[in-house]
């Protein structure tokens, strides 16, 4: 892969092959039979990153591979923004995820935004959602990550 | 051997809101402000440094110097987040130091009285079709919908991270945090809030940010604060009563972060923080336990508690036991934001780095009044702005 990142799709992100009826919200989310999430891995340290970067910033590489993450994980922080620019619909948790040792930030969903539900060292799976749709009917699918039940299954790994 | 650095003259405004005064109208009389103190004036000056974020482009400094002098000398207009006034000070210090002048004046000035703390964006409606747009192929914004970027948001995630880490902060803990610093402000009459608040109050104030409510974040407002500093060699020729005031920086240190796995998702504000509080401490010949007190960058109560861990003023881990000690109160063991901090006496921000300094200078040379700490020799002033840049600098009382 070229220093360059690409800006758009290169993890194949099409649900059906002429006719799209769903994409994901960002480049980095892979919607599938089992959504989840790639970074691009430097190839010389392993640090990862999640959006386009010229060169790595931990060691200045160049080159990038796709590495998948794990689906579930530990939320590290949390917080609940309940006052937020216009536009942005409050209450919503934001949290930090630690997916198998690679920290994501994602909305927590599928429970209520209180701190009666969601708490530090929480364990939560990759979850997707239909964040809106366009004029051509197209849905923009993002994820969050929602709770997961003592002892239910923690997906793939 | 580089030439010894010294805070000559310094002076803040009242933080708050000026309706009457324009930014540059604020610069200029902080700048006038700190001339007087250090008994010089502008013809004296062999640098300017001035640092704006918000208003008026990239020429401040040009703007001030024809309120306040139009001197020639070099002008460099600096921006660095909240660290801008303190990256103006170091701007001035290198200076010194590299013998380029002997004496500069540092400015920091900021107009955001009513400014909110998040800012007004356009809603983004949903288009005729997705486009994907900047570094994460976003075809929507991802602020709200992919975690949070505002500030109350990332700095309460900086303080729950911690409690997640070591246990023992919860919602409490940290209005006790701002309960402290909004008791501290009662003293500070340049403080943009002098109202004493209990823990209770703090707690039932509408919430932000979960565990940060209103009165636990930094206060908006307009204010300058302004410093002449001067090269040891040229100090020892000035007045008894210029050298006597005259507060050494045996500290000037200026760091941004390095790259470590998750400070993509959320701003690390520790290492950088950390890595400052370090290499001042080397420069200065001092350590934490010679500190007498310290303003640091409180802009959230969250921020508060992990910034005791970061500058060493407790052991590893031990944030928590430090503020149940009561030792950052202003009759502890180590006082920490006696000035009422950024969420009481206010967060113009490129006037904090300064204004910190200037409150640090001020129990240095004990003409702090009614909040003085008594027979204060050695403090510390620290600010970090996101991106990230994190400034420290250490004062001390000592014989020019
Ligand atoms: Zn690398």
């Amino acid at each position: 892969m070229s220093a360059q990142i690409g800006r758009s799709s290169q993890f194949g992100q099409s649900s059906q092959i002429g006719q799209i009826s769903r994409i994901p919200y960002v480049d980095y989310l892979v919607l599938g039979p089992e959504p989840h999430l790639v970074a691009h891995e430097c190839a010389e340290c392993g640090a990862r990153y999640f959006d386009r970067r010229n060169a790595c910033a931990s060691c200045g590489g160049t080159e990038f591979a796709p590495a998948d993450l794990p689906t579930t994980g530990e939320v590290t922080s949390f917080t609940i923004v309940t006052a937020a620019a216009p536009g942005i619909p409050v209450p919503y948790a934001a949290a930090v995820v630690d997916c198998g040792g690679t920290k994501v930030a994602g909305n927590i969903i599928g429970t209520e935004p209180d701190p009666g539900h969601i708490r530090l060292g929480m364990r939560v799976a990759l979850s997707t959602y239909v964040a809106g749709t366009d004029g051509k009917g197209v849905d923009a699918v993002n994820f969050g990550f929602a709770p997961l039940e003592d002892g239910a299954s923690e997906g793939r790994n | 051997m580089a030439e010894d650095v010294w805070l000559l003259g310094a002076t803040m405004t009242k933080f708050g809101k000026h309706r009457d005064l324009d930014l540059i109208d604020l610069a200029a009389e902080a700048a006038l402000g700190a001339l007087r103190d250090g008994e010089v004036t502008m013809k004296e000056m062999g640098v300017l440094a001035a640092g704006n974020l918000l208003g008026m482009g990239g020429s401040v400094g040009q703007l001030l110097q024809k309120q306040i002098g139009q001197t020639g000398i070099p002008v460099f207009n600096v921006q660095n987040a909240c660290a801008t006034g303190a990256t103006a000070l170091r701007t001035v210090s290198m200076a010194i130091k590299a013998g380029e002048a002997d004496m500069g004046l540092a400015v920091g000035v900021e107009k955001l009285a009513g400014a909110g703390h998040l800012g007004a964006r356009p809603r983004r409606a949903e288009p005729e079709e997705w486009t994907r747009t900047g570094r994460f192929g976003a075809v929507g914004d991802t602020d709200g919908r992919i975690g949070t970027q505002g500030m109350p948001g990332v700095f309460a995630q900086v303080g729950m991270e911690y409690a997640h880490r070591y246990g023992g902060a919860d919602f409490e803990l940290f209005a006790r945090i701002s309960e402290k610093n909004h008791a501290h402000s009662t003293l500070n009459p340049l403080a943009a809030y002098t109202r004493p608040m209990s823990a209770e109050q703090i707690m039932a104030e509408p919430m932000i940010a979960y565990p940060n409510t209103r009165a636990m974040c930094s206060a908006n407002c307009d204010g300058a604060a302004a410093a002449v500093l001067v090269g040891g060699t040229r100090l020892r020729t000035l007045s008894p009563g210029q050298r006597r005031r005259a507060v050494k920086i045996t500290a000037s240190v200026l760091t941004s972060d390095p790259w470590e796995e998750a400070c993509q998702v959320l701003p690390n504000v520790n290492t950088l923080t950390r890595n400052a509080a370090d290499q001042a401490y080397e420069q200065a010949g001092v350590g934490p336990e010679d500190l007498d007190l310290v303003e640091l960058h409180d802009c959230f109560a969250t921020a508060e508690l992990v910034h005791y861990d970061n500058l060493r003023l407790c052991e590893e881990g031990g944030a928590v036991d430090f503020f149940a000690s009561g030792a950052p109160w202003r009759d502890g063991r180590l006082p920490v934001n006696v000035s009422g901090g950024l969420q009481s006496k206010g967060h113009p921000i490129s006037a904090t780095g300064i204004a910190n300094v200037w409150e640090i200078a001020h129990h240095l040379r004990g003409e702090a009044g009614d909040r003085q700490i008594e027979g204060a020799r050695v403090g510390l002033a620290h600010v970090i702005g996101l991106g990230s840049a994190c400034g420290v600098h250490i004062l001390e009382r000592a014989a020019a």
